[in-house]
């Protein structure tokens, strides 16, 4: 079942870093259904704006029917979502795809960028021993709540803030260790994270960031190379909308 | 008041469907679309054997509309008859199959696959701009247009619509190649070619270079094509292009187009369709009109 595609309330709008926003929205049947990694459609006002842009969940407040979104300004559509005030409406879509399989594991979760949003709501739901690793470009953001929820290490390319470097280097300096891996971030992060976690035999669970156009899986634009042959199209292009965005790292494949 | 239209002796309870390639077999749309709201659906292309596609990004927006540079991915004609048709025969619509392929020969066996099969029309795809070998090459050169109609109609045992590319110096050229292959209806526009370049990365947007743009922004292109095609041939039109709402509908409509297709839209709104029944029926009513066949081609 695909998710709720209706209009809501924003309730809160702050900034966190330069181009770092974090949106509250008051949407219960949204809310009720979502877990950790899924994300949702949010819909441009302006029609010259065709595609709705897929943003990660980083909480979910069950109880008072709120989903929380972090989200880097890159464009116009996620602009024009900065402008928007308490009070204000926006078209939604969600939850959509697959999100984390939470396992009873030691873990370290690893957020990247625009991939730690995320990881919050991961952290506050699994009840175990866990490390948070982050890796900033420079400026932070979500640290103190990110603390609340768990040890956290830090890397940055800067070197202001924690390790220089990247977030393995961050794993390495600082010793951390587990069992699984939960991580979101770029491209090439994830590729190095899935690297380390068939050296270390270690599970991984990546999620994966692609072009998207519909985000409930009728469109085929983003696929991702699977090992094995896909539900879908029978051939090795799972989609990363319906299928993922979370897979085992053994799924798929990335050169 | 009367909204059905016919094409090709196939009777539609009202003249929208998607357009071929935005709505999957209509199983992810099903969750916000009562598909027995539709004229038919339209599905993905569909070949003989499984596609996997292009490179990806194969999606990117621009102004007012979007690039696609999917491949026609598809799981081949095998998957499609145990999986999508059974799926959309629950449904109280008509299914139109589009077929896809490289060579005569593909494209051939998929309609003949096709035959006993429970769907009520067919439409080549002679036309996408993303896939080098075949398509394309049958949709730009009226000789080879005509040909692949003849080939693919000696076999069909539904009406066949032959899906027409904008990419062309003349499209009533194109229409009448069609008709001389013994086409039963058109459809058009297909996307028109583009490009869109990365200025930060320094790149193509696509991996595929090129794209197929779709979307509001080549709406008028589409209606001139229709409106064009209409008065070349006697032959009814699917037409498609950008639309998003039931006002652009009509103007498909009043140009000559017998049945609309909905596609990029879809992406921006899923129940963009049923609502453009609804503004159909809303607009026959405010005017007057007891039957909708009487704004086809109502402008001259």
């Amino acid at each position: 079942m695909s998710g709720v595609r209706g209009t809501v309330e924003v309730l809160g709008q702050e900034k966190l870093a330069s181009d770092v926003y974090s949106m509250v929205l008051h949407m219960p049947e949204i809310a009720a259904k979502a877990a950790a990694g899924q994300f949702v459609s949010l819909y441009s006002r302006d029609g010259a704006n065709l595609l709705p842009r897929p943003i990660s969940i980083c909480e979910i407040d069950r109880e008072a029917g709120n989903i929380r979104l972090v989200y880097r300004v890159v464009g116009k559509g996620t602009r024009e979502f900065s402008g928007l005030k308490p009070g204000e409406t926006i078209e939604v879509m969600g939850p959509l795809g697959n999100g984390f399989t939470l396992k009873d594991k030691r873990a370290i979760l690893i957020g990247g960028g625009i991939g730690i949003p995320p990881m919050l709501e991961l952290a506050k739901e699994l009840n175990c021993e866990k490390s948070i690793v982050l890796g900033f470009r420079d400026e932070t953001f979500l640290l103190e709540e990110m603390r609340k929820a768990g040890d956290v290490y830090i890397a940055s390319e800067d070197g202001k803030t924690g390790v220089q470097g990247n977030v393995l280097n961050a794993i390495e300096e600082y010793g951390v260790k587990g069992d699984i891996i939960y991580a979101c971030g770029p491209t090439p992060m994830l590729k190095a994270i899935r690297e380390y976690a068939f050296e270390h035999h270690m599970e991984a669970q990546i999620s994966l960031e692609e072009k998207m156009a519909c985000g409930i899986g009728a469109c085929l634009a983003c696929v991702c190379r699977s090992t094995e042959v896909d539900g879908h199209s029978h051939v090795h292009n799972k989609r990363v909308c319906k299928d993922g965005p979370v897979f085992d790292a053994r799924e798929v494949e990335m050169e | 008041m009367n909204l059905s239209v016919k094409i090709a002796g196939v009777e539609f309870k009202n003249p929208v469907t998607v357009a071929s390639g935005t709505f999957g077999s209509g199983a992810e749309y099903g969750d916000f679309v009562d598909l027995n709201k539709l004229g038919a659906v339209t599905t993905k292309g569909v070949a003989n054997v499984p596609w996997p596609g292009n490179p990806t990004p194969r999606i990117a927006e621009t102004y007012g509309g979007m690039m696609n540079a999917v491949g026609l991915q598809n799981p081949g004609i095998d998957v499609f008859c145990q999986r999508d048709i059974p799926f959309l025969k629950q449904y109280d619509t008509n299914i139109i199959v589009n077929v896809c392929g490289r060579s005569e020969r593909d494209y051939v066996e998929v309609v003949e696959r096709l035959a006993d099969e429970p769907v009520d029309l067919l439409e080549i795809n002679v036309s996408c701009p993303n896939v080098k070998e075949g398509g394309i090459a049958f949709g730009q050169e009226p000789k080879a247009l005509e040909q692949i109609t003849k080939a693919v109609k000696a076999k069909a045992k539904q009406p066949v619509i032959m899906k027409l590319s904008p990419n062309v110096t003349d499209i009533t050229v194109m229409a009448k190649a069609a008709e001389a292959g013994g086409a039963d209806a058109l459809s058009l526009i297909n996307t028109l070619t583009g490009m869109k370049i990365d200025i930060r990365r320094r790149g193509f947007a696509l991996a595929n270079k090129t794209g197929g743009l779709s979307g509001p922004a080549i709406k008028p292109v589409a209606v001139r094509m229709v409106y064009q095609a209409a008065n070349a041939v006697n032959l009814p039109i699917i037409g498609m292009g950008g639309i998003m709402n039931y006002e652009d509908a009509l103007e498909f409509m009043m140009a000559g187009a017998t049945v609309v297709s909905v596609g990029t839209a879809n992406f921006h709104n899923p129940y963009t369709t049923m609502e453009i029944v609804e503004g159909m029926e809303n607009y026959l009513r405010e005017n007057g009109i007891a039957d909708v066949n009487e704004i086809i081609g109502c402008v001259k």
